[in-house]
């Protein structure tokens, strides 16, 4: 297209009626004439500067262009440095407007990690523009991006059928396309998708009506983006405002701020804070300026209420009549977004709105193929995987469906070591299961129970390589014990495999569940009163840690039987690394599959200088030390 | 239905984003550059934690080669706000002379800016650092995370950044560790200038076309901010009518010619101007990604 023929629209004259936002995301690969049609819309916009223009029109001659044609892909072109070095590229996001809107795009790259940068763009937006190229049709790339789409809750679904040019403006080839996506996305429940026939390069159909489609009387491309209307359903939905921040700047004030997720509020408004259930009425919305005679969604203000109530981050006031539900136990989407894979039982942070909780995930119901939407068993989730399964968290948080609100509903699940955020999930009901079963008190308790035997309970928590030394110091140990009349019970790897873990075998996901069981059991047999020796390889941080967190503080005595994998190779008393290295045993420790030290262990034995009897000597005076022996 | 407005949005997202920032980082800071972003994210602060104050000081990094009337102007907002306002200078860099006339852009900005900022957040432990970057400021800049994560030596490993999901921010780190956050990274240069004006607030005056003394130099109008800037053989100061689209040290920052002395004057030539924000950026041509080398050395 020539430079001078055609003049890029206006810049944004001031206009009367206020701008609104919309924020879109752009699906589609290279090959679709995706980066075209944004630079298209920038250009047309007026978002291009004149010296950007220039380097642009140098850049199109650079990449082979006749004189005064422009190479609109190249106005995006500040990744491509980054791409060659090899940075991972999640998102980018753009920005231009005109007189009616401002808008924010989400631009995602279409190849590598694709489910995740998709989901992350998508989080946020209210629209989506999904390109094919005319020539192809629908692929099966068109039905992944409608369906992380309409999975992230995006209502608004633009089909660009681009390359309208290469196929000669042909009405039928592009209703044919139309009706075939629409039946798809019928199955994906959403029932208005808008489809325009564009050809990026010339502009037609993007932001002027073009002279090529006579047969094509729906909206532009921009027209679309700038009429699409968002906001009415959040708005008109029950009030929630999750609480970020408790304000107290003096005695006299107790505000709380937040975004309202949901709705609207007004003073005067009866109101229920979850997960207390306490009803309240709001007294004020403040914000710098003076106080508000209302708030609607998508405004940060402060409320105050009338009663004393308490309240802390993480609480939601919602509406009293249409209340946010309260819960431990959901239904959830995960999408998993960590280089290690998900494991079932392992403990993770969730985070929903303000609220940061301990949890897990468990019976992950099934793994969806994003292609075909087929669903398939499995026992983990790896990168860029989507699956459905139950999230159980510590402490009951209030929320809504995501399907509902998108800020009550959504969470991100961050990893507890190294605080990487590793998924992210969308809450669908609550289970039931968490609210039947109560916990039972009984009369007697763990300090009845062991001063009944004269001691104090603790778990003494072996861990490192097979072959370091850990059940024959153990068995020293509890010798020991059982030698000054004291009650102990030893945990050892193997024979609980036999029994309650055989079950199990050695993928990460069932090491995983076996330190959860074995941890669990070690925890009611402390709350028996007695002291417990635990003996396993127990690899992994995470868990060894859900271990002690199980247990009371104090009670838990991490003991390192650190051995070099040579010297515990060399012992090898049960032929074990011989086999392993052999290839006959998969997922062994220390050979294929990772052993993490521990970092701050109460006891640290060098395996390899120590014998046994002195290591186990060792133990005992460290729990004597402690307080949790008596004097000798 | 009330459609919130395109502004009222930005902000609201801005403010929840520093609430964020008061509810989970342990001791964060917010970088006081003094010019226009930071004045619109200052405005952002307050109102966020209104009737409150800010729950954290402002710092700025003094190279000691701003314009004069930048330093007047940070001394009276903070005195005016009562905010409390911590100036750092490199004096090591002070003491071996280090200035951007002497020795180039480069070593200036790496010493008085780069390698201040590094002494300044160890010497008082901040763990999150609040800046005015914005995506729109530069092409590499889009893919930018609003939180941004650092090693224990300030380092910024473009490989180990977080996705952000909704409103939802992972704030989580270990001690050493530290995080810069950009609450106005979804801001353009005008929805700036439409903010300061539908807010009315407080910007340096270098903003405003006025006659100034300036010299050319590498097809840049230098402002002769003060004595130190020495006229060279065959360069001449002139009397222009010039305004700064950007504010940084002077001998560092090219001026425009411009008519515009008002806020509306301003808006009108940015919605018809067709240059780019950062061509008045020395530092910026120091060489192709230059950029993103800087960030990644440290830089903000």
């Amino acid at each position: 297209m020539n430079l001078q023929s055609k003049t890029a629209r206006a810049p944004a004259a001031a206009t009367a009626a206020p701008k609104t936002l919309l924020r879109f995301i752009t699906c589609g690969s290279v090959d679709d004439g995706k980066s075209t049609l944004i630079g298209r819309l920038l250009y047309d916009s007026g978002t291009v500067a004149d010296d950007q223009l220039r380097a642009l029109a140098a850049d199109s001659r650079k990449a082979g262009r006749a004189e005064g044609e422009l190479d609109f892909s190249l106005l995006l072109d500040g990744l491509s440095a980054e791409r060659e070095q090899g940075i991972t590229i999640d998102v980018a996001w753009r920005y231009f407007a005109t007189p009616r809107r401002s808008f924010i795009i989400a631009d995602t790259p279409g190849h590598e990690q694709y489910t995740r940068n998709m989901v992350t763009g998508a989080s946020t937006a209210d629209a989506a523009v999904i390109l094919v190229d005319a020539r192809k049709g629908v692929l099966p790339q068109t039905r992944r991006h409608g369906t992380i789409a309409a999975l992230l809750g995006i209502r608004h679904l633009v089909l660009a059928v681009n390359k309208m040019d290469l196929v000669d403006w042909d009405e039928h080839r592009f209703v044919a396309i139309r009706e075939l996506f629409a039946s798809f996305a019928r199955q994906l429940g959403i029932d208005s998708i808008t489809a325009i026939p564009t050809a990026a390069p010339s502009g037609d159909n993007v932001a002027a009506k073009s002279p090529n489609t006579p047969w094509y009387d729906g909206p532009t491309l921009l027209d679309y983006l700038e009429t699409v209307e968002v906001e009415d359903r959040l708005q008109a939905a029950p009030f929630r405002f999750p609480v970020q921040w408790v304000n107290r700047p003096s005695a006299d004030f107790r505000g709380f701020a937040g975004m309202l997720a949901a709705g609207a509020v007004r003073p005067g408004d009866r109101v229920r804070v979850l997960p207390s259930g306490r009803e309240a009425t709001v007294a004020r919305i403040v914000v710098r300026e003076g106080d508000l005679a209302s708030a609607v969604a998508g405004q940060s203000v402060t409320l105050t209420l009338a009663e004393e109530v308490d309240i802390s981050r993480g609480d939601v006031i919602s509406s009293l009549v249409h209340p946010a539900g309260v819960s431990d136990q959901f239904e959830a989407t995960v999408i998993w977004m960590g280089d290690a894979p998900m494991l079932p039982g392992r403990p993770y942070l969730f985070k929903l709105g303000a609220a940061t909780v301990g949890g897990s995930l468990s019976h992950l119901k099934h793994r969806v193929d994003i292609d075909t939407l087929e669903h398939m068993a499995a026992r983990t989730l790896v990168l860029n995987d989507i699956g459905v399964c139950t999230v159980m968290l510590d402490k009951r948080v209030a929320f809504d469906a995501y399907a509902e609100c998108r800020d009550t509903g959504g969470f991100i699940i961050i990893d507890r070591i190294g605080n990487a955020t590793v998924g992210a999930g969308l809450l669908h009901f609550a289970l039931r299961r968490a609210q039947n079963i109560a916990w039972q008190a009984t009369t007697l308790d763990k300090r009845s129970r062991a001063a009944s035997k004269g001691q104090r309970p603790c778990v003494l928590w072996f861990t490192g390589l097979s072959g370091a030394g850990k059940s024959t110091i153990a068995n020293l140990v509890e010798m020991r014990l059982h030698a000054l009349g004291l009650h102990s019970y030893l945990l050892d790897g193997d024979n609980v495999r036999h029994g309650l873990n055989k079950d199990l075998g050695f993928t990460q996901a069932d090491r995983v569940e076996n330190i959860r069981r074995v941890a669990e059991v070690a925890r009611l047999m402390a709350d028996a009163g007695l002291i417990v020796l635990v003996a396993f390889i127990s690899p992994f941080r995470a868990e060894r840690r859900l271990a002690r967190e199980l247990m009371e503080a104090g009670e838990f005595v991490e003991v390192f039987v650190d051995a070099p994998l040579a010297v515990a190779e060399g012992r090898d008393p049960k032929g074990l690394y011989k086999k392993a290295r052999a290839g006959e045993i998969r997922n062994f420790t220390g050979i294929d599959s990772p052993y993490e030290p521990p970092e701050h262990p109460e006891l640290h034995i060098d395996a390899a200088a120590a014998t046994a009897e002195d290591a186990a000597g060792r133990v005992i005076e460290y729990l004597r030390e402690k307080g949790i022996l008596g004097g000798p | 239905m009330t459609a919130l407005s395109h502004l009222q949005r930005l902000e609201a997202e801005s403010i929840h984003i520093l609430r964020e920032v008061a509810a989970e980082a342990k001791k964060p800071v917010m970088m006081y550059s003094i010019g226009k972003d930071s004045a619109a994210m200052l405005r952002l602060a307050l109102k966020a934690f209104h009737p409150a104050k800010p729950p954290f000081p402002l710092l700025h990094v003094d190279t000691t080669w701003k314009f004069r009337e930048m330093i007047a102007f940070r001394d009276a907002t903070a005195r005016e706000l009562g905010l409390e306002l911590i100036v750092h200078t490199n004096q090591e860099g002070l003491r071996q002379g280090i200035g951007p006339l002497s020795h180039g852009s480069e070593i200036h900005t790496d010493v008085m800016k780069t390698q201040a900022l590094k002494q300044a957040l160890d010497a008082h432990r901040f763990d999150l650092v609040i800046g005015g970057a914005r995506r729109d400021e530069e092409k590499s800049r889009a893919k930018e995370r609003i939180f941004s994560f650092r090693t224990a030596t300030h380092h910024w490993n473009p490989k180990d950044q977080r996705p952000e999901l909704w409103r939802t921010y992972n704030l989580r780190i270990d001690p050493g560790e530290s995080v810069r956050v950009f609450p106005l990274s979804n801001w353009t240069e005008l929805d700036v200038w439409r903010y300061i004006k539908a807010e009315n607030i407080p910007v340096v005056p270098l903003y405003f076309a006025k006659e100034r003394p300036v010299v050319e130099r590498s097809g840049q109008f230098i402002m002769i901010d003060d004595e130190r800037l020495v006229l060279a053989k065959g360069e001449k100061a002139r009397k222009l009518k010039v305004r700064f689209r950007t504010l940084g040290c002077y001998p560092l920052t090219g001026a425009i010619e411009s008519e515009a002395d008002t806020l509306d004057a301003i808006i009108d030539e940015l919605e018809r101007s067709r240059t780019s924000e950062r061509t008045g950026r020395v530092i910026d041509h120091d060489g192709a990604a230059s950029m993103e080398r800087k960030k990644q050395e440290g830089y903000f």
